[in-house]
């Protein structure tokens, strides 16, 4: 049974650790969905990486002591199977053409609350966060109007609840 | 950045880059470390000219310098180090890097690299080290800043040594050694690593619970790896103790073997493809299983839907990965062996559950059964010598020498006949190359365990294939005076080759005859040695005494038989309970299904 897992990485913030971490996905064999990572505590030295991966319930655990064993790696926790968390993630979408398709574009958009952040007379470039279902429903419904870009991020994520993740 | 750097104390001197790397190999405790130079890495030969501390071996290949260096750490538990210089250096190096990453060896391997300044240049013998060796490592670092130098090497030894021990691979820039830097002492033992803290105390309620199964088990066995060695010699004695406590039977993996005496009863043999029948069949039927510090290998499950299909699993390793890796189990014990065992005889001698003792006598009935099969027997008539009775001559008459014997192999049927028919008593005996599977790792691997042993006998069970992947290290054995021994199974083959090629490839023998062997006796003499030859059955122990009466290093040319198998054989991708046992038993080619052939 495959199951997908979001996986949140707490690790130094050092040169290397995310070749570590890409590598180990690539040389093991492991699916990477999304990869995110940025510092998140600079006085502590501490980056975060969010995982989204899939496999079996054995291959995640080794996915997850595989990256314990990491020595960068401070701690590792599975926030599918931890409870309820959210995900997050944000995508710039440019859409270009004229007439009808614009003004459809914009009327979906606004359903779907993404923002306009740039516009021309021929293209928008929309701002959209959510999951990864939500951005796809929307891209499926700007391709036919026009869609010509996107750069998305990737998840992240978090637990719900008052308890943290911390070295 | 370093991961010490937090918690590393002030920095006191300063002086050369060079200088602090020796300081902090001193203060790590190295006294010896095997080395190659270059460019990139003068200002540390510089400054090694110029000391006394460090003792220096100059191999004649990196790739020596790296297998010397695990057999050092092997037969002594300490870090072996490896210092040589960028780019070819440091490539010629991974080999041994991936094979001490397989194998579980602590080493430190300082490599050079070209200035800071040029690094991404393309400068002369620039390799993009720590890119090349992340895989083959179980950390790697460039030193990129005179303060971290001292704190990185450091960090580097405590990497290599805690938890699962690795290869850890220091790249330095030579501006780094050239600069002046400060010096760090090492952190105190007490603190706390920034991220790196591996468990080594196991779960006490666990342990309790692994202790009643094993009690209540009707046919328990244990089966012991290269965990139990890495924890070093206290948790051999532990399994000695615990193992004689219970009265279980006891296996070991290939990497396992001296924890627990060849000779004692309770001992199967080795397990797995060239394994026992006892050990196997123990394995297949089994209720209980103690696995402790062994990695489920596939050299030892064979397949894996059939592997010891009704046993509840217990698993003790320090690596929270080794678990559930390979086989599902349903105790894990996560912690450093000579802890777990240490827990399991207090829990054993504590817990009240009565022992299955009936039932475990009806179990070890079993096993005399299949003991009785007696499968590594061997019949030597003739003049041909067989490969089994060479290794069981060698040890015989080594046991008769007397002295502390420490063997290592290169890779192939005779690394199998070594494991088979050498009995090792003690833990730290026995290097082999089981993971990566490395020919030429034996006489370099034996060369480090003559130079941490001056006055024990160090040989090298080889083949005539492996043996000319690192021949130009009786080089090292000459300057350094290092009396080792090789004892070549020659069998003009590269037997394990020849072997699959015969049960798996319809004899189809393509590319696997040594030919134009050089003259092996000639060969020791070009390089200052001593050289022997064995053609006969008869001039078999005159010269292996000849050998062991040698002060200086020997090759000893022993001409075995050419077509003969290793068994018993767990044909790739069968159960253990489908081995071959010999040439003249039902298994042959035709038990090897096609999804077998497709396994290494
Ligand atoms: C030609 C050839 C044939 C082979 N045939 C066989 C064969 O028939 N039988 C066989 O057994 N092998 C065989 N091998 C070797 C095989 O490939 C593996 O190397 C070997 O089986 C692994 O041994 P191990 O399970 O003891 O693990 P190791 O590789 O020694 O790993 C040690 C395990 O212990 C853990 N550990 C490390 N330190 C500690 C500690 N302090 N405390 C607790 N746990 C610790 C590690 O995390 C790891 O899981 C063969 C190799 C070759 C080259
Ligand atoms: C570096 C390397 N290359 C190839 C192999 C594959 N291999 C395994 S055993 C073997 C033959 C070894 O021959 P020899 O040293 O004569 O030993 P024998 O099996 O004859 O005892 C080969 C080529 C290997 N293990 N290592
Ligand atoms: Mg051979």
């Amino acid at each position: 049974m495959q199951r997908s897992a979001t996986i949140a990485v707490l690790v130094e913030n050092e040169a290397g650790v995310l070749a570590r971490v890409i590598g180990l996905f690539s040389g093991r064999g492991y699916n990477i969905d999304s990869l995110t990572v940025a510092p998140v505590d600079e006085a502590g030295k501490l980056s975060r990486i969010t995982v989204v991966t899939s496999g079996t319930e054995m291959v995640i655990e080794q996915i997850k002591a595989q990256l314990d064993r990491l020595v960068p790696v401070h701690r590792v926790s599975d926030l599918t199977l931890e409870g309820p968390h959210l995900t997050r993630e944000l995508a710039l979408i440019k859409v270009t053409g004229r007439g009808e398709h614009r003004v459809e574009a914009l009327r979906l958009a606004d359903a779907f609350r993404a923002r306009v952040v740039d516009a021309t007379t021929e293209s928008f470039v929309f701002e959209m966060t959510g999951n990864a279902e939500k951005i796809e429903a929307f891209l499926a419904l700007m391709r036919p109007l026009g869609l010509a870009e996107v750069s998305r991020t990737g998840a992240v994520a978090i637990a719900r609840g008052s308890s943290a993740l911390a070295a | 950045m370093s991961a010490t750097q937090a918690h590393a104390p002030a920095a006191t001197e300063h002086r050369s880059g060079a200088e602090v790397v020796l300081r902090a190999l001193k203060d790590q405790g190295v006294d010896v470390i095997f080395g190659y130079p270059g460019g990139a890495v003068l200002p540390i030969y510089d400054a090694l000219f110029q000391q006394n501390a460090i003792r220096h071996i100059l191999v004649r290949h990196e790739q020596a310098a790296v297998h010397a260096a695990e057999g050092y750490a092997r037969s002594t538990g300490k870090v072996g180090v490896v210092l040589v210089t960028s780019g070819p250096g440091a490539t010629n190096a991974v080999t041994g890097l991936v094979d001490a990453l397989m194998d579980s060896i602590p080493v430190v391997c300082l490599t050079g690299q070209v200035p800071t300044h040029l690094i991404g240049n393309d400068a002369f013998q620039e390799a993009d080290t720590t890119g090349i060796t992340r895989p083959a490592t179980k950390h790697n670092y460039l030193v990129k800043r005179s303060e971290d130098l001292a704190s990185t090497i450091h960090d580097a030894f405590y990497v290599a040594k805690s938890g699962r021990p690795g290869p850890v691979v220091v790249d330095l820039p030579k501006d780094i050694l050239i600069k002046a830097a400060p010096y760090t002492e090492a952190p105190s033992q007490e603190e706390p690593h920034r991220s790196y803290r591996p468990r080594t105390e196991p779960d006490r309620n666990t342990v309790l619970e692994a202790v009643r199964m094993l009690k209540r088990a009707e046919r328990p066995v244990v089966y012991t790896g290269g965990g139990v060695i890495n924890s070093g010699p206290e948790a051999s004695r532990l399994l000695g103790e615990f193992v004689r406590l219970t009265g279980m039977p006891c296996t070991s993996t290939l990497m396992g073997l001296g924890a627990f005496p060849s000779s004692d009863p309770l001992f199967l043999g080795m397990l797995g493809m060239h394994g026992t029948v006892e050990a196997n069949l123990a394995m297949h039927g089994c209720d209980v299983m103690l696995n402790l510090g062994a990695r489920f290998d596939d050299r030892v499950t064979g397949r894996l839907d059939a592997f010891s299909p009704g046993s509840k699993k217990i698993h003790a390793d320090i690596d929270p990965s080794s678990i559930n890796k390979n086989v599902k189990v349903d105790v894990a014990i996560v912690g450093d062996a000579g802890r777990i065992i240490a827990a399991l005889i207090e829990a054993w001698k504590a817990d009240e559950t009565p022992v299955a003792k009936e039932a475990q006598s009806g179990w070890w009935k079993n096993i005399h059964e299949w003991r009785g099969r007696d499968c590594l027997r061997y019949v030597q008539s003739g003049s041909i010598i067989k490969p089994q009775h060479a290794v069981h001559r060698l040890f015989e008459l080594t046991k008769e020498d007397g002295r502390d014997t420490f063997i290592s192999t290169e890779v192939g049927q005779h690394q199998m006949w070594a494991a088979q028919y050498f009995g090792f008593e003690k833990p730290n005996r026995w290097m082999t190359s089981g993971g990566l599977g490395t020919m030429g790792y034996g006489l370099p691997a034996a060369m480090g365990v003559q130079i941490a042993h001056p006055d024990a006998l160090c040989i090298d069970i080889a083949g005539e294939a492996s043996i000319l992947m690192n021949i130009q290290e009786m080089g090292t054995l000459a300057q350094y005076r290092l009396p080792v021994k090789v004892f070549i199974l020659n069998n003009e083959y590269m037997g394990m080759v020849r072997q699959w090629q015969e049960l798996l490839h319809g004899g189809r023998y393509s590319e696997s005859y040594s030919d134009a062997l050089p003259d092996f006796v000639k060969l020791a003499e070009a390089f200052h040695a001593k050289g022997l030859r064995a053609e006969t059955a008869d001039q078999l122990d005159g010269v292996i005494r000849e050998m062991l009466a040698h002060p200086g290093p020997v090759i000893a040319d022993i001409c075995v038989a050419k077509d003969e198998n290793c068994f018993p054989m767990i044909p790739s991708g069968a159960a253990h309970n489908e081995m071959i046992l010999g040439p003249d038993s039902d298994g042959n080619a035709r038990a090897v299904t096609d999804e077998g052939k497709v396994l290494v």
